[in-house]
């Protein structure tokens, strides 16, 4: 019964990697850009959504109505200004600058919020649980897992069903072509970042609630991630969501063997499974 | 005068220290199928992509209804009705058939060009429309490439090789297309290899040679001699 309680709690969990994952694949799906400031991006939303706990007194979920939107415009405003200017043949510029990036993040962070541990406080919500047969599981996880299957479900059809996925996925084919079709590059990828930053600010806030964050938590979120992404396959969205809950099961049965195991527990997978391997458990397929 | 619907005034081209054209001047006027012609290497592509859009280093070279629309992004050439078929297609190999055709529509200009009318003119893309592009035989590809820049409803369309590569069957069938596209308010511009054919579809030639106009003429008239030595530089 326990080792079933722990695949359920790592299950869950993968939700919410694969959270921290889904915004880091679609932006290297559409631009090529691996962003390395990813993990202080989710951190960055946790903090939003406390300040606006704070000067609003709003719960850190009703907070989402405004750290989504906030977290969509700045990563618009960020592609538009910065990264777009280090965008071409070369992957390594932006990439560099998204490294600059996550040290600024994290000092900026330190001056605002000082280096002490924070935590989101959603209520009641948080302790509470639900029975699924012989194993209780908390409300939270629930939902988390929830919005990432929502979340994986509405960027596949945005993605494969609308104009703006049709558009990305052209720009990511040949960028010079899709801009004779009108489609200016600059804004193309400046949507993507916002979208990626929308998902990212529910992964913050859901981060936030869950545990304790502090300017210096966005690294392991970032590997968290990327693994999630490797795993599942790069491109694949369905993918990634299967890898955060590989990734999320194996920590969970790692702490299981001994509690210093979770995390070396997941790497250990995540690098038997790059090495078996390399294209991740479901490269891409398209359509 | 009126302007030409589009001019090229003393045209240069760099690639890095390379310079692929030299000074080129050309006039499209509204209605017309000009020709360019030219050996591999003369600079015909550049040209093409100079004014679409894709090179960007002539800023006043490139004259659009007398503006000079040489520093535009190609997306904003792209808006002013200007459609440019690439060489060698380049489709999006990520869409289907019918949204590579869709795509080249979304600008949502007006005119006669939509889905249906694309699919009558190739009917065989409307039975492949599901399929993704790059499953297509190469002249299929050419249809979508071509139906692409329709869909864009242009007053001008630039064509880069259409014929490249194509079985002379489908050439000819692209080509009795042609004056079916052409009228109705657009104009072309068509790269070719094929002189014989270059000429037979314009009304006018121009021909490029080392980065250089070596000739310009009316496609009905010009000697067949005067043209071999504009080509070759013989
Ligand atoms: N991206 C590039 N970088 C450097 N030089 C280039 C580039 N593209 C073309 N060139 C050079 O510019 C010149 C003109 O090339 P262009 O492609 O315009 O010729 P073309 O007339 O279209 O030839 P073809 O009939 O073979 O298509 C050639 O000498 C070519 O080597
Ligand atoms: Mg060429």
């Amino acid at each position: 019964m326990d080792w079933l309680n722990a695949i359920l709690q790592g299950t869950l969990l993968g939700g919410l990697y694969a959270l921290f994952a889904a915004g880091l694949s679609l932006i290297f799906g559409v631009m090529r850009l691996v962003n390395i400031a990813h993990g202080d991006l989710i951190v960055l939303s946790a903090y939003v959504a406390l300040s606006f706990g704070v000067s609003l007194g709003l719960n850190p979920l009703v907070a989402l109505l405004l750290v989504v939107p906030s977290m969509a415009l700045i990563g618009y405003a960020l592609q538009r200004l910065i990264l777009n200017r280090t965008m071409g043949e070369d992957l390594l510029p932006p990439l560099l600058v998204t490294f600059g990036l996550s040290v600024i993040l994290q000092n900026v962070l330190l001056m605002g919020y000082s280096a002490d541990p924070q935590n989101l406080q959603a209520g009641t919500i948080e302790t509470a649980s639900v029975n699924l047969g012989p194993v209780a599981v908390g409300v939270m996880p629930v939902l988390v897992f929830i919005t990432a299957v929502v979340v994986i479900a509405a960027l596949q059809w945005m993605f494969y069903r609308t104009a703006l996925g049709r558009a990305f996925r052209a720009t990511s084919d040949r960028q010079d072509v899709a801009q004779l079709m009108g489609l200016n590059r600059a804004h193309v990828f400046g949507l993507a970042m916002a979208l990626s930053l929308a998902v990212t600010a529910l992964a913050g806030v859901f981060l936030g609630i869950r545990t304790a964050f502090d300017p210096a938590a966005g690294g392991a979120r970032l590997i968290f991630g990327f693994e999630a992404v490797i795993i599942g396959g790069l491109g694949n969205l369905w993918g990634t969501l299967a890898g955060g809950v590989i990734l999320g099961v194996a920590q969970t049965l790692g702490a299981k063997i001994d509690p210093g195991y979770q995390i070396l527990a997941g790497h250990i997978v995540f690098l038997i499974i790059l090495a078996l391997r390399p294209r991740g458990l479901f490269p891409r397929i398209d359509g | 005068m009126p302007d030409a619907l589009l001019s090229l005034q003393a045209l240069n081209a760099h690639y890095g220290d390379f310079q692929a054209l030299y000074g080129v001047n050309l006039k499209v006027e509204p209605g017309e199928v000009v020709a360019v012609i030219g050996a591999n290497g003369a600079g015909k592509t550049t040209m093409l992509r100079s004014i679409a859009g894709l090179l960007r280093n002539a800023p006043e070279a490139i004259r659009w209804k007398g503006q000079a629309i040489g520093a535009l992004r190609a997306d904003q050439v792209a808006a002013l009705g200007i459609a440019l078929v690439p060489e060698g297609r380049l489709l999006f190999p990520s869409l289907s058939v019918e949204e590579n055709l869709i795509i080249g529509g979304q600008l949502g200009r007006k005119g006669p060009w939509s889905l249906p009318r694309v699919y009558e003119l190739f009917p065989i893309l409307k039975e492949r429309r599901h399929q993704q592009s790059t499953s297509l035989s190469g002249g299929q590809q050419q249809m979508v490439a071509i139906g692409r820049a329709l869909m864009a409803n242009p007053e001008l369309v630039l064509m880069d090789e259409i014929s490249l590569g194509l079985a002379p069957v489908i050439i000819r069938q692209i080509y009795e297309a042609l004056p079916g596209i052409v009228g109705e308010g657009l104009t072309a511009m068509i790269v070719e290899q094929d002189i014989a054919k270059a000429l037979s579809v314009s009304q006018r030639v121009y021909c490029l040679q080392e980065g250089r106009v070596s000739l310009e003429g009316q496609s009905q008239s010009v000697p067949r001699e005067e043209i071999t030595r504009a080509y070759f530089g013989v």
